[in-house]
Formats: C-alpha cells, sequence, structure tokens
C-alpha cells in the first residue's frame, strides 16, 4: 500500500520532500542541533532513496509523466480543454533522469560534508533552509515539462544560491559575488520570462510538447529562442557571462560550490531540452549548433588560459568550471548541427552528444570533488592562498590522494571518468571539424599543467612550520570525498556500460522529440 | 526616535483598519482581485507604519521575532501539506479535494452572473490564507532584518 503510494507518487515526492524538509528546519533547528542534524540528513537521504525509484521507472517504463491537481495522476490532457493540457506537467525522460541522479548523488555527498564542516557555524537552520530548497528547486528545473514551471525552479534556485553564496560574508567579499550573482540570473530570468510570454501569446500554451507540436518557426520564434539561448547560456556560466562564476565560485562555502555547479548544470539542461525537444530540426539548427560550438570553444579557452594565473585555489578551479562547461556545449552543439543530416548523424553526430552528455555527469562529480578536497584544505589550514599553502602531503593524505583522482579526472588521464567522455568529444568533433577538437586536446593540456601546478604548490614540498599543526580533514568530510571519487573511478573504469545504460538514452531522448510530445498528449 | 503625536494617533486609528482590509483581499483570493501574496503584503504594511510611526527600540515589545519565525514556517507548510492531503487520500498532488465537497469552502459554485460566495473555492481560500500568513511574518522580518542595521549604526 505505502510502496505502490511511493511509486505512483514518486515524481512529484522527489520535490515535495526536500520542500517540506526546508521548511520545517527552521521549527526544528529550535529543539537542539543535533534533532536538525538528523533531519537534514534524513531527508536528504529520502530525496536520494526517491530519486533512485524515479530513475528505475523511467530506465524500465518509458518517459514518466505525472499531472498536478488532476483527478488521475496519468490524465495528461482533460477532456474539456479543446486537447491543450492545462496543468503543470512533470514529464521525466531519460535526460531528465539523468540530471536527477547527479543531483542526488551530489546532493547526497554535499549535505553529509556540510554537516561536519560547516557545524560550527552560525545561522545554520536558514543555511539547511536555503540548501534543501536548492535541491527541490534543481530537481524540479530536471522533472518539469512546462516553460513557466521551469521558470519558478530556476528562480528558486536563483535565490537559494544567492543567500548561499553569501553565508560566510568575507568582509562583505561574498555578499558582493552574492549581489553579482543575483543580478546576472534576475536578468537571465527575465529574458527567459520575456521568451515565455511570446511562446505562450503565440500558442495558448505552457506544456513544451504541446508548444513543440505546434512549433510554427515564425521570426518571434526566432526571437524566444535566442532569449532562452542567452538566459541560459548566462546561467551556466559560459564565456560572455561567465564572470559572475569565479567570485560566486570562489566565495561560497566548499559544498555549496559543489551544489552550485550542479545548478548551473541543470540550466544546461533546460538548453539543451529547449533546444532539442522544443525546436528541434528547425530553420536553425546549423546555425544554432555552431553558435554553441563557438560559445563551447572560447568558454574552454579562455576558461583555462584565465585559470592559470589564479592564486585562490577555489577561484582557480571556479574558471576550470567554465571550461569544462565549454566541453559539454562542444559535444551537443556538434550533435546540433548535424542533426537534419542522418548519415553524418549516425557517423559522429550521436556520438558527440553522448560524449557532451557524459560529460556532465562527469563534471560534477569530478569538479564537486575537487572542490570539496579544496574545502577541506581551507577548513584545516585557513587559507586558500596557493603562494602559502604547502607540504600538507605530509598531514592530509587522504586528501591529497581525493585530490589526485580529481584532478587527474579533470584532466583527462586514464583510466577516471574524465578521459572517457574527452575522447568520445575528441574522436568525434575530428570527424566534423579537426581543428575544434585539437583545441579540445590543448585545452586538456594545459588544464593537466594547471592541475601539476596546483597539486605541487599545496602538497608538495617540506613539511611547513606554520602547518604543523594541521589534521586531517574529520571524517564525516573523507567519506563525502570518497563517494564522489568512487563515482569517478567506476565510470573511468566501465565507460562502455554507463554509455550504453545511462548516456545514449538520454541523448536519445533528446533527440527522439515526437516521442517526447507523445508522451505528453498520446500518440500525435 | 518618535513620530509627532498626531502621526501616532492616526496610526493607532488606522492600524486595525489595514489589518482588516489586508486580511479581506487574503480572504476573498478566490473571489476578487487579490489573493495571498498582495493581502500579506498589506498586512504587513501596517506592521511597517506602526515601526515609522513608533521608534524601533520599542519594538521588540509590539511584534515577536519568533511568532513572525513560526508564521513563516506554518504557512508553507500549511501551503505543502493541503497538496500532500490529496496525495494520502489517493488523488494526484495539488488535487483540489475540498472543492464541491460541501464541507468548509466547499459550496458547489452558482452557474451565471452571481454575487459571489466566500464558502466555494475547495481549497484555494487555504492556500491563499497560508501564503497571505507566510508573506506577512516573511515581510515584517525582512523589516526587522532592515532595522537591526540601524541598531548596529547606533552601537558603534
Amino acid at each position: 500500500m505505502i510502496s505502490d503510494f511511493i511509486w505512483a507518487n514518486s515524481p512529484i515526492l522527489l520535490v515535495a520532500i526536500p520542500l517540506i524538509g526546508a521548511f520545517i528546519c527552521p521549527l526544528i533547528g529550535k529543539v537542539s542541533t543535533d534533532v536538525r542534524r538528523a533531519w537534514v540528513m534524513g531527508i536528504v537521504t529520502l530525496t536520494t532513496a526517491i530519486a533512485a525509484i524515479v530513475v528505475y521507472r523511467v530506465y524500465t517504463e518509458g518517459i514518466v509523466t505525472y499531472v498536478f491537481g488532476a483527478a488521475a495522476s496519468g490524465m495528461t490532457v482533460p477532456m474539456d480543454s479543446g486537447g491543450i493540457p492545462i496543468r503543470i506537467i512533470f514529464t521525466i525522460d531519460p535526460m531528465g533522469a539523468l540530471m536527477e541522479i547527479i543531483t542526488a548523488v551530489v546532493g547526497f555527498s554535499v549535505i553529509f560534508y556540510s554537516l561536519s564542516a560547516d557545524a560550527r557555524r552560525s545561522g545554520l537552520e536558514q543555511y539547511y533552509t536555503l540548501f534543501l530548497l536548492l535541491i527541490a528547486s534543481v530537481m524540479g528545473m530536471v522533472s518539469t515539462g512546462d516553460l513557466f514551471n521551469f521558470f519558478v525552479f530556476i528562480e528558486i534556485s536563483s535565490m537559494a544560491c544567492a543567500g548561499l553564496i553569501a553565508y560566510r560574508i568575507e568582509r562583505g567579499r561574498a555578499v558582493e559575488a552574492a549581489i553579482k550573482y543575483f543580478i546576472i540570473s534576475t536578468v537571465a530570468a527575465i529574458f527567459l520570462l520575456f521568451a515565455i510570454a511570446i511562446l505562450y501569446g503565440e500558442y495558448n500554451a505552457l506544456n513544451i510538447a504541446m508548444i513543440a507540436s505546434r512549433m510554427q518557426f515564425t521570426p518571434l520564434d526566432k526571437v524566444a529562442l535566442v532569449l532562452i539561448v542567452v538566459a541560459l547560456l548566462a546561467k551556466c556560466g559560459a564565456v560572455p557571462m561567465h564572470f559572475w562564476t569565479p567570485d560566486s565560485y570562489g566565495l561560497a562555502p566548499s559544498a555549496v560550490t559543489a551544489m552550485l555547479v550542479v545548478a548551473s548544470q541543470a540550466s544546461l539542461y533546460g538548453l539543451f531540452r529547449f533546444v532539442f525537444t522544443m525546436y528541434n530540426l528547425t530553420f536553425t539548427a546549423g546555425m544554432m549548433g555552431w553558435t554553441l560550438i563557438i560559445i563551447g570553444v572560447l568558454s574552454m579557452v579562455i576558461g583555462v588560459t584565465m585559470a592559470i594565473p589564479q592564486k585562490d585555489v577555489k577561484r582557480l578551479m571556479a574558471f576550470h568550471a567554465v571550461s569544462q562547461t565549454g566541453y559539454m556545449l562542444l559535444g551537443v552543439g556538434v550533435g546540433l548541427a548535424v542533426l537534419g543530416n542522418a548519415s553524418l548523424m549516425d557517423q559522429f553526430g550521436r556520438m558527440a552528444m553522448e560524449g557532451g552528455i557524459f560529460h556532465i555527469i562527469n563534471h560534477a562529480m569530478y569538479k564537486g570533488l575537487l572542490f570539496l578536497t579544496a574545502g577541506a584544505i581551507i577548513y584545516r589550514v585557513g587559507t586558500r592562498d596557493l603562494n602559502k599553502l604547502g607540504g600538507l602531503g605530509h598531514q592530509m593524505k587522504w586528501t591529497m590522494v581525493f585530490f589526485i583522482i580529481g584532478a587527474l579526472a579533470i584532466a583527462g588521464v586514464p583510466p577516471l571518468n574524465g578521459f572517457a567522455s574527452k575522447l568520445m568529444i575528441y574522436e568525434s568533433v575530428y570527424l566534423f571539424n579537426p581543428l575544434l577538437s585539437i583545441i579540445a586536446m590543448v585545452v586538456s593540456i594545459l588544464t593537466l599543467a594547471s592541475f601539476v601546478k596546483v597539486f605541487h604548490s599545496i602538497f608538495m614540498g617540506p613539511q611547513r612550520p606554520e602547518f604543523s599543526e594541521v589534521k586531517e580533514a574529520p571524517r564525516p568530510m573523507l567519506i563525502a570525498m570518497g563517494i564522489l571519487a568512487f563515482v569517478v573511478i567506476l565510470f573511468g573504469l566501465i565507460p562502455v556500460q554507463v554509455v550504453s545504460t545511462l548516456i545514449s538514452p538520454a541523448a536519445h531522448a533528446l533527440i527522439d522529440r515526437a516521442g517526447y510530445i507523445a508522451a505528453v498528449l498520446g500518440g500525435v | 526616535m518618535r513620530m509627532s503625536k498626531i502621526v501616532r494617533t492616526a496610526t493607532d486609528i488606522l492600524y486595525p483598519f489595514i489589518i482588516i482590509f489586508g486580511f479581506y483581499i487574503i480572504l476573498h483570493g478566490h473571489l476578487t482581485p487579490g489573493g495571498g501574496f498582495q493581502g500579506g503584503a498589506v498586512v504587513a504594511t501596517g506592521t511597517a507604519l506602526v515601526l515609522v510611526a513608533y521608534s524601533w527600540k520599542e519594538l521588540p515589545g509590539l511584534v515577536s521575532k519568533n511568532l513572525l519565525w513560526f508564521q513563516e514556517s506554518g504557512g508553507l507548510l500549511l501551503f505543502i501539506g493541503a497538496g500532500l492531503a490529496a496525495m494520502i487520500i489517493g488523488f494526484p498532488f495539488f488535487y483540489n479535494w475540498l472543492a464541491g465537497s460541501g464541507s468548509i469552502f466547499g459550496t458547489p459554485v452558482a452557474f451565471g452572473p452571481n454575487p459571489g460566495d466566500l464558502n466555494t473555492g475547495g481549497f484555494l481560500p487555504i492556500m491563499n490564507i497560508a501564503v497571505g500568513v507566510e508573506v506577512w511574518g516573511g515581510l515584517v522580518m525582512v523589516l526587522l532584518y532592515l532595522l537591526s542595521a540601524l541598531e548596529r549604526e547606533e552601537r558603534a
């Protein structure tokens, strides 16, 4: 009975449980801090379990839909609405399910990490409320099949992120970073809202599947497309709009930074969802594909060249995050550019998309891991300046091991997961345009060089007298890093199985526009 | 720093009317323009008026921070609880299980033009009340946090 209930309502529980957890959190914190810790951990564990159920359902049953407020959860189109799905519908396909896996794994480990790392700070009831709200909003963004609902969730995530970035005031610098982030995301959200208004005015619908099935490709749709793409590229930190990332990734608490990476990638998911499912094969496929490719290449090159001279370890990693986003845009952009050509698609387009999508999950894992190791170092040593750090390999052995795993994965060294996805991108993009592939490889080498420098200046060298009291990071933080490191190694060892079970269905779901429409509107 | 006696007396007279007007907007959200957010904001302006007319030093006696805290969380919990209750009785999330049920807010809506019956709308009024309580608590809390900067300035 209860299992049937959870099974049937799993898509909404995925959002409802962290929301309830967030709202009760300030009240339960009044009882005692231990109760609050248990509560937060319980909520995030439950969310992860529900995410596993949803993902299992999606991979066995196909696209899962859930209608809010209808008499039955499968009633996507009400009888008396004239064929328009008027209600909010959660539409979860394998691409959304993949993002849910990322959110659940990273969310679980960062909460576990944060319970230990931030235990001594004040204002924790607001902190965990915002953290759970952020998890709920990211889950909502990747599950929803409704344009306006997507906007609402992206706004919730902006609010929660801004609050979390400013959590450690850092003499006002973190507050400045949060304001910068908030202005960028508000402007982006207004663009998005304007695009939604255009589409709603044209097609009288807010449902993504409905708009996709009615899409006329008028000049107004072009305007809406441009607004959507600009807004979501700004939210995911691609190059012309990347300047908020180093500030906010650098100054937020490390657990938050790992979750911010996931929130940025949820915006990337939104971009792919709208471009592929709503617009798909249009007059713009080639042009849009090239736009994404050019922005991707710019992000890769500018991100990595800006990362090399950084002195602040987290700022450096933030610029690498910009650079890695470029790989995803490059891979999926190549797929989009050849979407109309079936033979090129079979030759390399599909593989490029799979590489780009595989890189999303890989990046979330190893970048999360790297930010958590940086957080552990800052937690124990108290400085983030690479010139002042040194010789920590003597005391923080496990942190060093996890840092090596993360650094080698981001540089694309076999047998770690970054190698698997980057190889797919290099191979397929080479067939499309050799120059792009060469740029991608050069960027990867620069990434390796940059991380060798970071590794050397943090961990190598003789033990420094001022750090002689430094101890290894607390065990919960090490366990959280261990979870992510385990995924990084696992995906690197069995990439073929991961691609065939998780990634290929996700790439196929993006291409298969008719399937998405049919899941909501029913066999059109 | 208190305002003059004229302002304070006018505030005393106006305050109940502002509060009642706010509650009216919250409760009639399903019949007239407005709703939970707007009504909650109107109620909060009543508190803002008191804050302006009287000194912020007298504030702790006028509003309780703990109560506001409970209002914020409680309003949101009532909102999501109303949605979850639908799931517990076997419908999808946010199904309007009170509409037309004959119990509270459950009178079926009369057909054609009519002056409007408060006792309709199913759980929409409940959600309006939830949002109203939450916005009221939240906005007053925002005012208090803004004023806490004044306090810090005075101490410095």
